[in-house]
């Protein structure tokens, strides 16, 4: 079997709220990546669509989205682990090309959050659990990942300080990157001054400053054999890892609320199948929901001993000149989070990093990057390992 | 003839409930005596918190109640939530948490009377049924 590869690769402006319907978001992340491979839509043969249904007022949205974007008769197949669906998407994409089953795969992300109203978004937000046994307490996304933060902080001793670096270098990064929602650089003053209200209390001990925001957003990847690149004239960039795991969506069922298990697990597949170490990783993009998950993401995917996460971002080794750049695009806490099309976000950046075509954020001849891209608090893990 | 009854005592569990039927609905029967029971599998003995009814080990359904509020665990974790989801409004703020029995954790809610300088990780606690104010149950978390 031939190797898989990426041949364009597109998304939205993620904003606050998207002046059109949900089809029309996923045409723009869509006619960039297919521009962006040089291809028509008719070398497509699938599509998979990915978001989160609950956000939507479509009924099934994959056969809506594959007909505005011209893509029947082809088959399409939806997609969704809350917020890695189009990591999952890619994986599928990846399994159809690699099976023979097709030779041009467009994945398709798309969340348009503010279809529904924000008092509505909250009440889905608290069934994003076990509806059974957890949400009755009134839970949400924010508080599940501070429950891991106040646990991170009391066995290595790290410090709201430490987090608000992390929201520090993504705002040093957001500000210059177009399709970011967040572009005002922040300081430290504004991140720990208990006057800012960026310190504001959302769930102990997370404050606004290490929350990421809703956004509307649409996002792109072409997925194609290595013989269809090579019929296409095209030089992808190679899928060499793909891992994916779950965990316990009950709380109960974890052992450990310092790091995420699944994602350490999706690391190890990814990093076997591809036939390297976290030392190898030239670039990577890790999913920054909460300034704790970009934390947990250096420890779980190895670029950091557990605890030492703290070090890494002091020492700003995750910066654009340091030993791993992580999330220089501004990640999710800049670029905002539209749930279904921002794994595909994530998969652009590197892609482009790959390719020497990242502009102002380009480091130096990356040949690997990883994109780390988490469900619910470490529901689902979903690595990912591409290559020149 | 009358319409067959569904039971749907689970409408009872939290501030907010989304589950009526459950095949472990006595457990809220057992709240209201003031229990907070799990499952435990007669066939390979495995314990469940929140209970259970299929061992997913021996694919059984043969399973006893025991009562978790005898038992003491340690806090594992906690959250103080200053903004809630649509329904707890009132409740707010309050802090929910993770404490660990051994064989078994528990996902609940600090009890409202306990300071917050005094919620510690590592602190021993009791799990207790607690009425709130709109007729439902839960559980809460106290100092043992
Ligand atoms: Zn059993």
């Amino acid at each position: 079997m031939g190797k898989v590869g990426i041949i364009g690769v597109g998304q939205s402006a993620f904003v606050r709220t998207y002046p059109g319907s949900l089809k029309e978001l996923a045409f723009e992340g869509f006619k960039e990546a297919v521009q962006d491979a040089g291809i028509t839509s008719q070398e497509i043969d699938a599509s998979v669509v990915c978001s989160a249904p609950e956000y939507d007022k479509q009924r099934s949205p994959a056969g809506i989205v594959a007909e505005y974007l011209g893509l029947n008769p082809q088959p399409t197949f939806y997609v969704e682990t809350l917020c890695s669906s189009s990591s999952t998407g890619l994986k599928l994409a990846y399994s159809l090309v690699k099976s023979g089953l097709h030779d041009c795969v467009a994945v398709v992300g798309v969340q348009k959050m503010s279809e529904i109203t924000s008092a509505e978004s909250q009440e889905r937000m608290g069934r994003g659990t076990d509806i059974q046994w957890e949400s009755p307490f009134g839970t949400m996304m924010p508080a599940y990942y501070a429950l891991f933060a106040q646990a991170h902080m009391n066995k290595y001793g790290t410090k709201p300080e430490d987090l608000s670096l992390i929201r520090l270098k993504s705002s040093f990064y957001g500000r210059l990157n177009e399709k970011a929602v967040f572009r005002k650089s922040l300081d430290m003053d504004q991140l720990t001054s208990p006057d800012s209200r960026l310190t504001d209390p959302v769930a102990s001990p997370l404050r606004v400053g290490d929350c990421c925001a809703n956004a509307d957003g649409s996002s792109c990847v072409i997925v194609v054999s290595e013989e269809k690149a090579k019929s296409l004239s095209r030089e992808p960039v190679w899928i060499l890892g793909v891992g994916a795991a779950s965990n316990s969506v009950n709380l109960t069922g974890r052992e450990l609320f310092s790091g995420l298990p699944a994602a350490a697990e999706a690391a190890r597949q990814a990093y076997e199948m591809a036939g390297i170490t976290a030392k190898d990783v030239d670039i990577a993009e890790v999913h920054d929901c909460f300034t704790i998950a970009e934390m947990m993401a250096y420890e779980n995917l190895g670029f950091a001993e557990p605890g030492g996460g703290k070090e890494l971002i002091q020492g700003k080794e995750t910066y654009m000149d340091g030993s791993i750049p992580v999330n220089i695009d501004g990640g999710l806490l800049s670029k905002g989070h539209p749930i279904g099309a921002t794994g595909g976000s994530q998969i652009r950046t590197i892609v482009n990093q790959l390719r020497g075509e990242a502009g102002d954020i380009q480091v130096k001849d990356p040949e690997i990057g990883l994109v780390h891209n988490i469900g619910g608090v470490g529901l689902y893990g979903n690595v990912t390992i591409l290559g020149r | 003839m009358a319409k067959k009854e569904i039971d749907v005592r689970f409408k009872k569990f939290g501030t907010v409930s989304f589950t009526s039927t459950s095949k472990v609905n006595d457990f809220i029967d057992y709240l209201d005596q003031g229990k907070v029971v799990g499952t435990r599998c007669s066939k390979c003995g495995l314990d469940f918190f929140p209970p259970r009814a299929d061992c997913f080990n021996c694919l059984g359904s043969d399973l006893e109640w025991f009562d978790a509020a005898a038992d003491t665990g340690e806090l594992v974790t906690f959250s103080k939530m200053k903004y809630g989801p649509v329904g707890f409004e009132n409740d707010l703020p309050y802090t929910i948490a993770v404490a660990d029995f051994g064989k078994y954790k528990i996902f609940g809610r600090m009890d409202n009377d306990l300071a917050d300088e005094a919620i510690k990780i590592g602190m021993k606690v009791k799990v207790s049924a607690n009425s709130l104010d709109n007729g439902n149950m839960n559980y809460v978390f106290k100092a043992a």
